[in-house]
């Protein structure tokens, strides 16, 4: 079962107007930037996103709602030192919000991937981002109701892929990545290596390759920190 | 103390992290927050011994980087560059909350927009039309965390309380604030409301009354 894929284009291909994208990533650690671009590049629009913030700068991220392909983010923080897109489109109406807070945006990742259509979490209750959600009881603490989360396609990026898609990551760049790839349809990954089955000791895998569906060498990745302080825009 | 504010009334933020840094037992697991709360890491008492958890995935957080070491992919919650300790471990996002809504965290503390006599918490949105709201995970945080810390100024930079009856900028959390460490006094969160702790050098009880919105009890 070789899941590799020849270039980051090909990778992102079928990705539709209108798809649900979950992308990996706190701030520039674990983004694939890569994949960001080819997804620029394909020109989907209209899509909603799943990612913790919204971009730095005008590259990655950023720069794909810059571009106005996506409608819709859903995230934790969309505010940072160096975010202008995103504030601009929102202060103009011309992008939607839903804000999640960040361990409610966890689980409702993990329980999309796991099967469960809802939760319920303490997470919440009592202000404004409780309302209009069932709130219940259990043994006498109040929980808000939340429900799953599930994307079309994840885009991630690893450290460490063999040919079958088993992941390892590197660091904090692993965050919401083990969780989007359980929760989306399809999965594709940009991996700084790739290994034959059998190089990752299978006690070390983070995402068993049942989970991913295309991997795709990037060896090595721009870093959006260093692209942004060079000034760099993207496309 | 040596810092330059030492003659001057009231605690500087370096005490107030001090202070809070000396509160915290030995064995916590300990979650910072962004901005004063940082600085609580560099107060651990002799002897003591913190283990620091970032939600962003690591448990064993040490201090900055040398200039140049710095590693994109090894960040802390504010997206800075950190550094892992020995017998650091990293892991996902659901993972990292668990631990937080699950109660395995001790202490966590964190900054204040305002704070309530009943321990409500606002903290991330002033609730401007035109303010970008962005949470992060302190809603979650409150709410898992054993103990909430709270650093603040007493006051805003125009001299309104953040002290206050109750909360008029949206809520992070209810009832979840059980101390408060300010520049002119460490008040605790008690069932009859704001009780003085520990008043700083220089600073009267009346002082601290006139300074908050909401009654104050005196110290125990």
């Amino acid at each position: 079962m070789d899941k590799r894929i020849q270039s980051v284009s090909e990778a992102v291909a079928d990705i539709q107007n209108g798809s649900t994208v979950m992308i990996g990533g706190f701030g520039e650690a674990g983004s694939p930037i890569e994949l960001i671009h080819a997804l620029i590049d394909s020109g989907a629009r209209n899509l909603t996103v799943v990612n913790n913030n919204t971009g730095n700068g005008e590259v990655g991220l950023a720069a794909l709602i810059g571009n106005g392909q996506v409608r819709k983010m859903i995230c934790s923080y969309p505010r940072s030192s160096h975010s202008k897109v995103f504030p601009e489109l929102y202060r103009a109406g011309k992008i939607e919000l839903e804000l999640v807070p960040q361990g409610t945006l966890a689980e409702r990742i993990r329980a999309g991937g796991a099967g469960i259509p809802a939760f319920y979490t303490p997470t919440t209750v009592g202000t404004p981002l409780a309302e209009g959600k069932e709130v219940r009881e259990f043994n006498g603490r109040k929980y808000v109701m939340e429900p799953w989360l599930q994307a079309d396609y994840a885009l991630i990026k690893c450290e460490t892929a063999d040919h079958a898609g088993n992941l390892t990551y590197n660091k904090t760049a692993r965050n919401f990545s083990p969780i989007m790839c359980i929760a989306a349809t399809t999965t594709i990954v940009q991996a700084r290596k790739i290994v034959a089955p059998g190089d990752i000791d299978p006690e070390c895998v983070v995402t068993p390759g049942l989970f991913v569906d295309r991997i795709v060498q990037v060896a090595e990745p721009l870093q959006e920190s260093k692209l942004i302080a060079e000034g760099v825009s993207y496309p | 103390m040596s810092d330059s504010t030492e003659m001057k009334k009231g605690w500087s933020r370096n005490q107030m992290a001090e202070l809070a840094a000396h509160d915290i037992p030995d064995g916590s697991c300990v979650n910072l927050g962004i901005g004063i709360p940082e600085l609580v890491a560099q107060y651990v008492p002799e002897g003591r011994e913190f283990l620091y958890h970032t939600e962003n995935g690591l448990l064993g957080m040490g201090p900055t980087p040398e200039s140049g070491e710095e590693d994109p992919e090894l960040i802390n919650a504010g997206k800075k560059p950190v550094t892992a300790l020995p017998g650091a471990s990293y892991f996902h996002h659901a993972d990292s909350f668990a631990m937080i809504r699950g109660g395995h965290i001790d202490v966590c503390v964190l900054g204040a927009m305002q704070v309530s006599g009943n321990g409500d918490l606002a903290n991330w949105s002033t609730g401007e039309v035109d303010a970008i709201p962005a949470v992060g995970g302190a809603m979650d945080l409150v709410q898992g965390v054993k103990n909430i810390f709270v650093i603040t100024t007493h006051c805003t930079k125009t001299g309104d309380a953040k002290l206050v009856e109750a909360c008029t900028y949206p809520l992070t959390g209810v009832g979840v604030v059980s101390r408060i460490y300010t520049d002119l006094a460490v008040i605790d969160v008690t069932p009859e409301g704001f009780r003085v702790n520990k008043l700083a050098p220089g600073v009267s009880f009346e002082e601290v009354v006139e300074k908050t919105g909401a009654p104050v009890l005196p110290a125990a």
